[in-house]
């Protein structure tokens, strides 16, 4: 049988502090998974007694709704509690918080707060699992999980390839959870983006810097291609939405210049269409950003799944 | 310490003869085998479901559909075994509904796993009915479940441990008994 290293954190905080073959036991695990998606009946009693909480301090549709169908197809019970990213403020209210979910004695609890480090923050005060849905421009490790399935499911061995993050790099937690799961992984990773958006010395995560869009698409096996946040940009960065689009946006006549015919692109959602990407781009043919969405089920059920497994 | 030696009870040509004697029975019960599909408990369960389809196929010159079943996600005791579990996808490409299952498993000892087993081909779809075949039963049921198809049946002391062991997963063909802590 073959060997697989065993799971042993009780939180889901960040690719940065998963090992290599935690990811890919994650990833093995999330395959199982789709398949019970695709069931006549899409759902196992795996986590029946389980309480898991979606605390989002941030608005999103899709990993809010990711997550609570996972914990849904794993019979355990969900509640939501939505606020307003306006009404929360680092610190004492997060806390307070907190112990409104103690009391609900819940197994496990899924956040998304604008602040870096807020599930980790989390993670020290309550006795629950917690799971990063993304903090601030820190991480969003389901959705690099998700992403690397992808590429796994269309492509095969991650190793070797040479993967393009394309966007507003310095904001984007998905490029910083990419970067470490993939990286990790053994591919060749290239950032691209407007100089304004990119993190300083952002090279020592191992990756490749280019401003230049033909270079990352140039032997690109795949494309992943960011959110512009124009909700995160509290000053401008750039000269205006027409101008990123002609330098950075995807279209079609970009592609067919630089790019390789069957290179796969990637999005994490949602798509500003028109901008980042084309709209003939955005459901081409190479586009697998559905695939993600359905794919993001599985592996956060996969999450749920082997941190509910940990003994503590 | 007990120094009971642990004891084959079946060898390789034992176990062909065995699961050959078990596709005849399956048969003569089903007067042939139209729509039967046999399904297998991952992971020994799967290998001996393809060795009695083979035997099947064979005998009856006929195309039976097999599948194989991933219990982990159905078991109640997932909190309390030692090591973590990792579960593969079950493979079920065929309709089950009016199907006659063949359910087929290694050894038959709580009937707890055969429980997983039924709920989970339940959530596949409605099957006509579900027939079970094991190996090895060894006794001491905690659920009211039965087999209609039995390799062999040995009696067990509780602690005794029974290992079915094929050459797809242990390299090698035996079935052999032995006393826990002993091996």
């Amino acid at each position: 049988m073959k060997e697989t290293a065993a799971w042993t954190k009780k939180h889901l905080l960040g690719t940065e502090d998963l090992s290599k073959e935690e990811i890919q036991l994650l990833l093995d695990q999330a395959k199982g998974f789709k398949e019970v998606l695709e069931r006549p009946i899409p759902k196992v009693p795996t986590l029946r007694g389980r309480t898991i909480v979606n605390f989002f301090c941030e608005p999103s549709t899709r990993t809010r709704t990711s997550f609570e169908l996972a914990a849904k197809r794993l019979s355990a019970d969900t509640v939501n509690i939505v606020a307003a990213s306006s009404s929360f403020l680092k610190g004492e209210t997060l806390k307070d918080t907190v112990r409104n979910i103690e009391a609900m004695k819940v197994d496990m609890v899924i956040i998304r707060h604008s602040c870096a480090g807020a599930a980790l923050f989390l993670s020290r005060c309550v006795n629950a699992s917690v799971i990063n849905a993304g903090d601030g421009a820190h991480e969003h490790p389901t959705q690099a999980l998700l992403d690397v399935f992808t590429i796994q499911e269309k492509i095969g061995n991650v190793k070797g390839l040479k993967v393009s993050i394309i966007g507003d790099i310095a904001h984007s937690r998905v490029a910083r959870s990419n970067i470490w799961a993939l990286t990790k992984l053994g591919a060749n990773v290239t950032v691209c983006g407007p100089k304004t958006m990119m993190p300083v010395e952002i090279e020592r995560l191992g990756v490749k810097v280019t401003y230049d869009i033909g270079e990352a698409l140039r032997d690109a096996d795949v494309l992943n291609v960011l959110r512009l946040q124009l909700e995160r940009q509290k000053q401008p960065v750039f000269a205006g939405t027409r101008e990123y689009i002609k330098c950075f946006g995807i279209n079609k006549e970009k592609l067919k210049e630089h790019a390789k015919e069957d290179v796969l692109i990637l999005h994490p959602g949602p798509v500003n269409r028109g901008v980042e990407l084309s709209q003939d781009v955005a459901d081409g043919k190479y586009s697998v950003i559905l695939d993600q969405v359905t794919n993001g089920v599985a592996v956060r059920m996969a999450a749920l799944f082997l941190l509910s497994m940990v003994k503590t | 310490m007990n120094e009971k030696r642990k004891r084959k009870i079946l060898d390789k040509e034992g176990i062909e003869r065995t699961l050959k004697r078990i596709a005849h029975e399956i048969i003569e019960q089903n007067r042939g085998t139209k729509n039967l599909a046999i399904v297998g408990i991952r992971s020994r369960g799967a290998f001996l479901a393809e060795r009695i389809t083979a035997r099947l196929r064979e005998i009856e010159k006929a195309e039976i559909p097999v599948g194989t079943l991933d219990i982990t996600l159905y078991r109640d005791d997932l909190t309390e075994i030692a090591e973590q579990p990792v579960f593969l996808a079950t493979e079920i490409n065929f309709d089950i509904n009016g199907k006659k299952i063949i359910l087929v498993d290694d050894v038959l000892f709580s009937g707890r796993t055969v429980r997983c087993a039924l709920d989970a081909l339940i959530d596949f779809g409605r099957p006509a009915n579900i027939q079970l075949a094991v190996l090895i039963d060894r006794g001491h049921r905690e659920l009211p479940i039965r087999p209609d198809y039995v390799g062999k049946n040995i009696p067990t002391a509780i602690n005794e441990i029974v290992e079915v062991r094929i050459k797809e997963i242990d390299g090698v063909e035996e079935v052999i008994i032995f006393e826990a802590g002993q091996e």
